[in-house]
């Protein structure tokens, strides 16, 4: 262990990942001063594939089975956004119904991403009651796309020109009525946390990311737009069929955890609401252009996912193949907002102020806590933990 | 196989590993904790550390940089220890074979007891893989006798 | 509220010495060829008096140079801005953004260690996503990328 004392009133301890104390490598190193973050280091990679080399081997088509796997619960967003930058190569727009089902698929995989995050920020605060009821009613909506697809999760809906399987009249009826069920539970959700005076003790305030700083870090989805920050891809620039059925942006001002949790509990309602919408008004024809080939040239194609823009860049030279293909998934801008929002707050808010950017769930387990001389104080599980009991803390004092 | 193993299936503490995967075994395997499949029937628990744990679920393509963590991992719980490898990618990679960052599959670095494939494997058939793999291990403590 | 075209024209007046080609390819994208030591000038102006908002940065190895993309969102009017710099391949250097950007950081190591682009007055130039036993120098995006480790299995063994 090196001891770097700098003339500075600070004294940085850098931490390798082979120290005799550590268990294991790192993900997110929290330095402390008695109860307070002071500065964090952040190591990434555990899940990085290739997946940008990959993609040169394989045929336009073939990649969105590949880049579906990217992120098992954005699974939608990554093939929408490849299929409309191939599609930004000619460019070239596909047919009306093919739209509406991408539009579909697009907002179910929305309601699963964000009840499955309601789900365990419930269990990071200690509502492990909320942690098991929010997840029976996500499967209500895997269930909906196991209907409309086939799968509960990789749909393999799209392809470059279109979907690849259409959606049956029949199967409409029993889906509408599986999304009304929805809707009653999340009403009450939601009246559920804003009536809650524990959960607002516990999360207002806390974990504050300002405009200037949501700007400057480029962050992106619900994670800027409580920060009051008004862009969604879907009404900037807009693709599928959201320019043509009314909804609502949702935003916020203070851009703090509370407001990041209001900000997806509503987008969900809204999402429900377009899908119930486009399942309706469904209009017939083709779902496929059926493209034989793709012009040399260079494509941009970005889409809303739950966490923020995707963005997807493919360079094509004529062949059946990519020369190259850029993958940005919205976590890798809203990441480095960790480090603004967390500095300055107790440990016990680290878990949940972590889970309110919304990374892919295992991040946050792996999460240690050492002080100035580089002693590891928690681990992950015992972060959950006292996020827990400050909540068990603020509830007794309350009674 | 012990005496140790016997009483260990009885309520088996299951700890959960990642080794680089998209995260949809992962959820799925959460999933078997809610309330519609509900594993904590078998009596099987999810472990927070993995100094608690029996059962070893793997998931994941096996990147560089988690087979360094997992390697570390694996020496730490206590044997014997029965290793689940979940999807595709534990399998063998997956699609992900030709991958710069996935070099060698999860059966060359740790032994596996037992393979569940699916990408991802449902809640179902990931529960039909546990339960087989306990009636295995107990029809192997009855070959011994 | 500023137009398409007279953002367009402004900035192809404002900066004519350092802008080498323009093709307006679609209503929504645009690309501009920019010289290598304007890419600072212009993503000032771009990031402070047009307010866009900077997407990523795209690296690729076209063979003969190595070209990086940044891509520029304007909200507004709906419109892509892609700046191409085109670098020489054998010892490829750019300047760093993150002073003026701190959305940058990131993505600028990611293609140091993809590409070997070497940005100047960046922070904290080391690796972000390749493994602690990846070896110096060994850049995977690039044309020419062997593979390196011995005890790699490729096939199923079936």
């Amino acid at each position: 262990m090196k001891r770097d004392k700098k003339p500075a009133r600070r004294t940085i301890v850098p931490i390798g990942p082979y120290h005799p104390l550590l268990e294991e490598p790192e993900f997110f190193t929290l330095t402390v001063e008695g109860e307070r973050v002071v500065d964090i280091d952040v190591r990434i990679g555990y899940n990085h594939r290739g997946i940008e080399k990959l993609s040169e081997r394989k045929t336009f088509d073939q990649s969105t089975f590949v880049i579906e796997r990217i992120c098992g619960i954005c699974s939608t967003s990554h093939p929408f956004a490849y299929t409309r930058s191939v599609e930004d190569v000619i460019p070239v727009e596909v047919p009306e119904r093919a739209k509406y089902i991408r539009t579909i698929i697009a907002e179910g995989e929305r309601i699963h991403s964000h009840l499955l995050w309601a789900g365990l920020a419930g269990h990071f605060l200690g509502y492990n009651t909320v942690y098991m009821w929010v997840w029976k009613m996500r499967e209500e909506i895997l269930d909906v796309m196991e209907i409309l697809s086939g799968n509960r999760n990789n749909y393999a809906m799209f392809k470059p020109g279109g979907v690849r399987r259409d959606i049956k009249p029949g199967d409409i009826p029993p889906v509408i009525k599986k999304l009304d069920t929805l809707t009653p539970t999340l009403e009450m959700l939601n009246k559920a946390i804003r009536d809650d005076p524990v959960l607002h003790a516990r999360t207002k305030g806390i974990g504050i990311l300002t405009k200037a700083d949501a700007i400057n870090y480029c962050a992106l989805g619900p994670t800027s737009r409580a920060s009051g920050v008004a862009r969604d891809v879907r009404k900037d620039s807009p693709y599928g069929v959201y320019d043509r059925i009314g909804w609502n942006m949702i935003t916020a001002k203070n851009g703090d955890v509370f407001d990041k949790i209001v900000v997806r509990i509503l987008e969900v309602l809204e999402s429900i609401k377009i899908m119930k919408t486009c399942l309706l008004t469904l209009p017939k024809g083709e779902i496929d252009l059926n493209l034989k080939s793709i012009p040399p040239g260079e494509g941009i194609g970005h889409v809303e996912a739950p966490r923020g823009e995707t963005f997807h860049y493919v360079k094509s030279d004529g062949t059946n193949r990519p020369v190259r293909h850029k993958v940005r998934a919205p976590t890798f801008m809203n990441l480095p907002t960790f480090k603004a929002t967390v500095v300055g707050e107790t440990i016990s808010d680290a878990t949940i102020i972590l889970a309110a950017i919304d990374p892919c769930y295992c991040c946050t387990e792996r999460m240690a806590v050492k002080d100035r001389r580089g002693r590891t104080l928690y681990k992950g599980e015992d972060l959950v933990r006292l996020s827990q009991k400050k909540t068990e803390t603020l509830r007794k004092g309350m009674k | 196989m012990s005496l140790k193993l016997k009483a260990l299936l009885k309520s088996p503490w299951v700890f959960h590993l990642s080794t680089g995967s998209c995260n949809n075994c992962d959820i799925e395997l959460l999933d078997c904790l809610t309330p519609r499949f509900d594993i904590e029937r078998f009596g099987m628990v999810l472990a927070g550390s993995i100094k608690h744990a029996d059962v070893l679920l793997v998931t994941g393509s096996c990147t560089r940089q988690s087979v360094i963590r997992m390697k570390r991992l694996y020496e730490q719980v206590p044997k014997p220890c029965l290793v689940v490898a979940i999807g595709e990618c534990a399998l063998s990679r997956g699609m992900f074979i030709h991958s710069y960052n996935c070099p060698v599959p999860l059966d060359k670095i740790i032994p596996v007891d037992i393979y569940i494939p699916g990408c991802p494997p449902k809640p179902e058939a990931i529960i039909a893989g546990v339960v087989k793999l306990i009636e295995k291990v107990k029809k192997e403590k009855r070959c011994e006798k | 509220m500023m137009t398409r075209e007279k953002i367009l024209k402004d900035l192809q007046e404002k900066f004519k010495s350092d802008i080498i080609d323009v093709f307006d390819k679609s209503p929504k994208r645009v690309y501009i060829g920019i010289r290598p030591e304007s890419l600072r000038k212009v993503a000032e102006y771009v990031v402070g008096i047009l307010n866009a908002r900077f997407n990523i940065a795209t690296g690729l190895d076209a063979r003969r140079h190595i070209e990086i993309l940044y891509h520029f969102t304007l909200e507004d009017i709906n419109l892509l801005v892609s700046f191409r710099v085109k670098l020489d391949r054998t010892s490829p250097k750019a300047d760093s953004l993150t002073d003026i950007l701190e959305g940058a950081n990131w993505i600028e190591r990611e293609i140091h260690e993809m590409l070997g682009v070497d940005f100047r007055g960046h922070p904290d130039l080391r690796k972000l996503l390749l493994s602690d036993d990846w070896p110096e120098g060994v850049c995977p995006l690039k044309a020419d990328y062997k593979e390196w480790d011995k005890k790699a299995i490729r096939d199923r063994g079936i």
